[in-house]
């Protein structure tokens, strides 16, 4: 505590967030600049007020726990303090007596057979997004599934996940999830349901379904395709249309105008040296990223003594993007801007298009990209982003022809998608015919089109035009609230269905656990309008594949399917395809490209909430995104520059105008942004999300438009004066310009291998007055962590929230830097600040041999292991916090308060049962997943053989698409990770220190053309 | 003026500063003979059960194994309590209208679990795994007694950490041959310790993880 007096509503959550929003704008970009042209040398950054030393950073550097005095409510005199401390101390020691309650067993009545207590089971499922399938391993434990992972057999996942299935389980046990059937707010039985819509249906019945609609996601689902077509057989007039706001329109259209027909494309990015994203954030989101993660980064591991190439990646995007931030060049130009790159490269490759005008400042740049792919033809790849306009992908097949890559690193296949569709056209033709009352009876499967539809397409107000209306959804949200009847829809942990991974690969879905809540999935709605209205999903799905199966051992396959989690050989085969010429491409130009006045807005998807399907998801939200660092929000993100330009600081409310409509957003400035550009993410400003989601953010679907849906131009930005404090993990734990990160291009690496450690010296083994090594006979545990292929994909950090209990603290303790995260990846950038290197570092514990933590704990709460762990024992801790406070790396997390949620029910189901949920005011941090260790040492000890390598695997290891962290016994010297730090590369986080860290990095190694530089 | 105080009072008042050491050292000791005596740890306290089972009468005289019932002691952490089809193995046969027995048949009539009473409770933060101990040499005997000597079944030991820590600082002094630790009448022999060593060669137990924090606590 400071000796200052300070006001009561200081001291208060409120009180921190409202002083936030009243600090004076501070960051002065013109200072930056100097300061960073004064730096010599490799400069790292981590958040613009670093560079610009402003007194808040300053403030926040120097109180480790920012805020801490806050947690008392009111002054209390030294008098007051000892009695309340005596009283405590008292109480402390009584509290040791306590007696353990009374409590049951509840044995089963009759045991399932594979039931062991105590022993998990793992079932092979697919987690649908986006209508396409991403198969998983989930682990239940007495039948309750705690926690996905990727099934290593899987063509789209080969082990790994992403962060939305990793939180999959806590959207599974939210208690805000819709529980009942309602109709029109009461509360009514599936089978009156049943009755109100076969009622409906006896009308529709003479005019063939000329008023039934279904209006879907995208749909991969064979069977839910069998059923939209035997809907369709008995109601020929019926229609079915697709929407989802984070549709692929533009990949429909372009492939649709390239080739005539529609083909879906799919990389090889295992057999490519030179790549070139369009806009394209293929290392984060999109069909198939996860293989296509797994695939990049195995083409740039560089070892000392192989010599073997490295791929260069070369982007070029308008907002910054994870697949930018691995780029060996990129260049920030906006989203309108693309198009005439596009053009450019083409012409270069010797495809006749229309030129480019004002790309001259770029012309070298363009000039070397393109003699680079012309000499990797076939071996390189040109990949447009789902967010440029048809024209950029018709562009990029061409130039893909021209390469030769075609049929190489390119393949063009049937289409996943049952039907692929122009979805925004899908939705308007919709809402014309609600619109001309031609609908009578309209169900909604998924989705959420009231609040996500664009915001011409006027969706509400059709929907009150239509006399029945049905939605199927997770939460009661912003469409049930306006639809007549609402059913919960089953979580796909809870579901018996099929899907479609990327390459077409084909999963039987299969629950882990009953329905919580009696949810219904789509195929038992659908059932609803054929002559079998009361099947369940599992008939449904069973009678389609046995029907398409038609062998007689059909059980075998069954089994087999189950157990495998995808059907062998179903990816769908390549397909021979002819581009058309370039003349027709002309033709398609968007409009958006000719009208280019004011700034542009620029839409996405939220990195961590997607299109806000996961905004009641209090892990996505606390998730700080990879490049922002922002929790809990979104923001309008400009460039330095624009900011610069427009008068405008971080956090500053603006009013942004566009196409007739306003909105009210707070800015963050994002160093490598494109100028003149304005980037909002989908997906927050929920008003029926539920208690962790609604009212986060704002609502970036109110300005975005039919024809416009990822880019548009016109956009006025007004500041309006007003501030909105925004909780940005940003400049936490900032380690002030030491060398953390370390980079060499792949030219000085060969060069010189041992840059990375010679870059800090490290203190002979003796050189310490830490008490002497444990000898560490048997295992000895350590990780590498791998920069190099680290795309800063945030997976690990959900899934070590999911493994090990991890508590969600919200966004006034995020803004008082009280996060939990056990792991996090930090991004520090470098160089020049609008166009700068982005480089991610994940950090947990390093388990340092001589760790500073252990020797300051007065109570003995944190040793070290005979395997060289940094244990914490919870039982023992006091909260003194000086472990904390002594971390050179600032790993450990406080309980400040009850963070873990004790109190609702079906959040006890998500739980590990093999870990701690922690109580208020003990200190925690990782563990190495200890309990996954003890799990393995038991097995090999019971078989009497070592622990063999590879048998311990970490969360976050585990979820990594880039396999970039690895953990072993560094004592077996033919372990995985006891090679990757013999490697040159491997150096120690502030080996200076001679904390002997565990966990050490492999530095980054960049590949940059060197006729650019 | 006179004294307000009689220098006896001086006694009075060395006494007690000298006796507060005292008092306050007696209340320690008293606090831990609490913490230790059954009343907290409920050890050799016999629980009332819904149905009274007891171990004395199934294990003892009519010699049912362990593993009869506690199916999973030698691969999980949890030894198994077992299912009331267990039970009902032998009672749909036998004692089928014993009143005593009335709610095991009526667990497995109505489909709900018997709710038994815990009588061996760690606290949370411990994870105990049985079938490490199993398979390493700790007798059943070792931790729960003679359980086929009890009636209702108690708790024999405090199941305090400092217990538990005897037999990891110490395991060659408990340690028995894999083949006994389901025998309830196995006796060590005198020289025990010799044996122990044997065994924690032969079994390959290693002294020094035994006692790290994380071997237990997570």
């Amino acid at each position: 505590m400071n000796g200052k007096p300070a006001s009561q509503s200081e001291h208060t959550a409120a009180g921190a967030l409202q002083r936030a929003a009243a600090r004076p704008p501070r960051l002065d970009l013109a200072t930056i600049r100097q300061r960073l042209a004064g730096t010599t040398g490799q400069a790292y950054w981590r958040s613009l007020e670093e560079l610009a030393q402003t007194d808040d950073f300053q403030w926040f550097l120097e109180n480790e726990f920012p805020r801490q005095a806050s947690g008392w409510i009111s002054a209390v005199d030294r008098r007051q303090f000892l009695q309340l401390m005596g009283a405590s101390l008292a109480l402390a020691g009584l509290s040791a007596c306590t007696r353990q309650p009374t409590e049951n067993i509840v044995p089963y009545v009759r045991q399932p057979e594979q039931i062991v207590p105590g022993q998990p089971l793992f079932f092979a499922t697919a987690l649908p997004l986006g209508g396409i399938a991403s198969g998983v391993l989930v682990e239940s434990h007495m039948g309750r599934p705690t926690k996905v992972e990727g099934n290593p057999d899987h063509p789209a996942s080969l082990g790994a996940t992403d962060s939305f299935a990793q939180a999959s389980v806590l959207t599974l046990y939210d208690p805000d999830r819709s529980q009942v059937i309602t109709n029109v707010g009461e509360i009514r039985p599936w089978s009156a349901f049943v009755a109100a819509i076969r009622a409906a249906l006896e009308g529709q019945r003479e005019q063939g379904g000329a008023g039934l609609r279904v209006l879907t996601e995208t749909v991969t689902s064979p069977t839910l395709a069998e059923q939209l077509r035997q809907t369709r057989a008995a109601f020929p007039a019926a229609q079915w249309h697709q929407y989802e706001p984070v549709h692929r329109d533009n990949v429909v259209a372009g492939a649709r105008a390239s080739f005539g027909e529609d083909v879906d494309t799919r990389y090889r990015f295992d057999h490519a040296d030179v790549i070139l994203a369009l806009d394209a954030d293929f290392l984060a989101c999109g069909p198939g990223h996860l293989r296509y993660v797994r695939d990049f980064t195995a083409k740039r591991r560089v070892s000392g003594e192989r010599n073997e190439p490295m791929n260069r990646l070369y982007a070029v995007e308008s907002t910054p993007t994870n697949t930018g931030a691995m780029a060996d060049h990129r260049l920030p130009l906006r989203a309108s801007q693309i198009e005439d790159v596009a053009r450019a490269v083409a012409g270069g490759l010797g495809v006749s298009v229309q030129a480019p005008t004002g790309l001259e400042a770029h012309a070298k740049w363009i000039a070397a990209l393109v003699r680079d792919l012309q000499q990797h033809r076939g071996a390189s790849i040109i990949i447009a982003g789902d967010e440029q306009p048809a024209t950029v992908h018709a562009l990029a097949h061409l130039m893909n022809d021209a390469l030769g890559n075609v049929g190489r690193t390119v393949v063009c296949a049937e289409p996943v998608a049952v039907t692929p569709t122009l979805q925004t056209q899908s939705l308007r033709d919709l809402v014309a015919d609600m619109q001309a009352g031609k609908v009578a009876v309209l169900l909604i499967l998924g989705g959420n089109p009231v609040f996500d539809a664009p915001a011409d397409v006027l969706f509400t107000s059709a929907l009150a035009k239509v006399p029945l209306t049905v939605h199927l959804g997770l939460y009661t949200d912003e469409t049930s609230q306006l639809c007549h009847w609402h059913i919960p829809l089953a979580h796909p942990l809870e579901s018996w269905s099929d899907g479609r991974a990327y390459d077409g690969t084909i999963t039987i879905m299969q629950p882990l656990i009953a329905p919580l809540y009696d949810g219904k999935t789509a195929h038992e709605v659908l059932a609803v309008l054929s002559d079998r209205p009361e099947r369940t999903s599992h008939d449904i799905v069973r009678d389609y594949w046995k029907a398409r199966y038609g062998g007689n051992d059909f059980e075998r396959f069954w089994r087999k399917t189950l157990h495998d989690g995808f059907i062998a050989d179903s990816a769908s085969p390549a397909k021979q395809v002819t581009v058309r010429p370039a003349a027709s491409i002309d033709a398609l130009r968007s409009s958006t490209t000719s009208d280019r006045k004011g700034l542009e807005i620029i839409f996405r998807p939220d990195p961590t909430i997607f299109d806000g399907r996961f905004a009641n998801n209090g892990w996505l939200q606390e998730l700080p995104k990879a490049l922002t660092r922002l929790t809990w929000d979104n923001a309008a993100l400009l460039s330095p520059a624009t900011a610069e330009r427009l008068a405008l600081t971080n956090e500053d409310v603006v009013e942004l105008a566009y196409a007739g409509r306003t909105l009210r957003a707070p800015v963050w400035i994002m160093p490598g942004h494109a100028p003149d550009a304005v980037t909002v993410h989908l997906g927050h400003g929920r008003t029926h999300a539920g208690r962790v989601g609604s009212g986060s953010g704002f609502n970036a679907y109110a300005l975005r438009t039919a024809d416009a849906p990822w880019f548009g131009s016109g956009l006025d930005v007004r500041k309006t004066g007003d501030r909105h404090p925004l909780a940005s993990t940003q400049h936490h734990h900032s380690m002030e310009g030491r060398p953390l990160v370390r980079v060499a291009t792949l030219e000085e690496y060969r060069g010189h291998p041992d840059f990375a450690r010679e870059l800090e010296e490290t203190p002979g083994r003796d050189d310490t007055l830490y008490p002497a090594e444990h000898p560490y006979q048997g295992n000895a545990w350590g990780m590498a962590i791998d920069l190099n292929s680290c795309v800063g994909c945030n997976a690990c950090v959900i899934a070590c929230q999911a493994e090990n209990n991890i508590a969600v603290v919200g966004k006034t303790e995020v803004a008082r830097g009280h996060e939990m995260h056990w792991l996090r990846v930090d991004r520090y950038y470098a160089g020049d600040l609008d166009n700068p290197e982005t480089y991610h570092q994940p950090v947990p514990c390093m388990h340092c041999e001589n760790a500073p933590c252990e020797i300051v704990c007065p109570v003995g709460a944190t040793v070290h292991s005979s395997e060289g762990l940094n244990d914490m024992v919870y039982n023992r801790c006091v909260g003194t916090k000086y472990c904390s406070n002594n971390c050179p790396y600032k790993v450990r997390r406080f309980n400040w308060f009850l963070f873990s949620d004790w109190t609702t029910e079906s959040l006890k189901l998500l739980r590990n049962p093999d870990v701690t949920v922690r109580s208020r005011g003990v200190m925690e941090k990782c563990t190495y997943c200890v309990q996954r260790i003890s799990h393995a040492r038991i097995d090999a000890q019971k078989a009497g053989r070592p622990i063999r390598d590879g048998e311990v695997v970490t969360a976050c290891q585990q979820v990594c698409p880039a396999e970039a962290i690895v953990f072993g016994n560094i004592n077996d010297k033919s372990s995985r990770v006891a090679q990757l730090k013999a490697e040159p590369r491997n150096y120690g986080l502030l080996s200076s220190l001679n904390t002997r860290p565990r966990t050490t990095y492999l530095a980054r190694i960049r590949n940059p053309n060197p006729e650019i530089g | 003026m006179p004294q307000v105080f009689h220098p006896s009072t001086n006694t009075f008042s060395r006494v007690s500063i000298f006796g507060a050491v005292f008092f306050i050292g007696a209340m320690l000791w008293g606090l831990a003979l609490i913490n230790r005596s059954s009343y907290v740890t409920r050890a050799g306290v016999a629980r009332e059960q819904p149905v009274p089972f007891s171990h004395r009468h199934h294990a003892g005289q009519l010699g049912i194994d362990c593993r009869y019932c506690h199916t999973s002691v030698e691969r999980s952490s949890y030894a198994g309590v077992p299912p009331t089809k267990t039970c009902m193995n032998c009672h749909s046969q036998i004692w089928i209208d014993s009143p005593t027995l009335e709610p095991v048949r009526a667990s497995f009539r109505t489909n709900r679990s018997i709710q038994w009473i815990k009588v061996h409770d760690l606290p949370d933060f411990v994870y105990f795994n049985h079938s490490i101990h199993v398979n390493k040499g700790v007798g059943c005997v070792s931790c729960h007694g003679r359980i086929d000597l009890m009636n209702l079944t108690w708790q024999e030991n405090s199941l305090q950490m400092e217990w538990c820590l005897n037999c990891h600082r110490h395991p060659e002094q408990y340690l028995r041959p894999r083949e006994q630790v389901f025998n309830m009448t196995w006796t060590p022999p005198t020289d025990q310790t010799t044996l122990g060593r044997e065994l924690l060669q032969q079994y390959d137990v290693r002294g020094t993880h035994l006692t790290d924090c994380s071997t237990c606590h997570r």
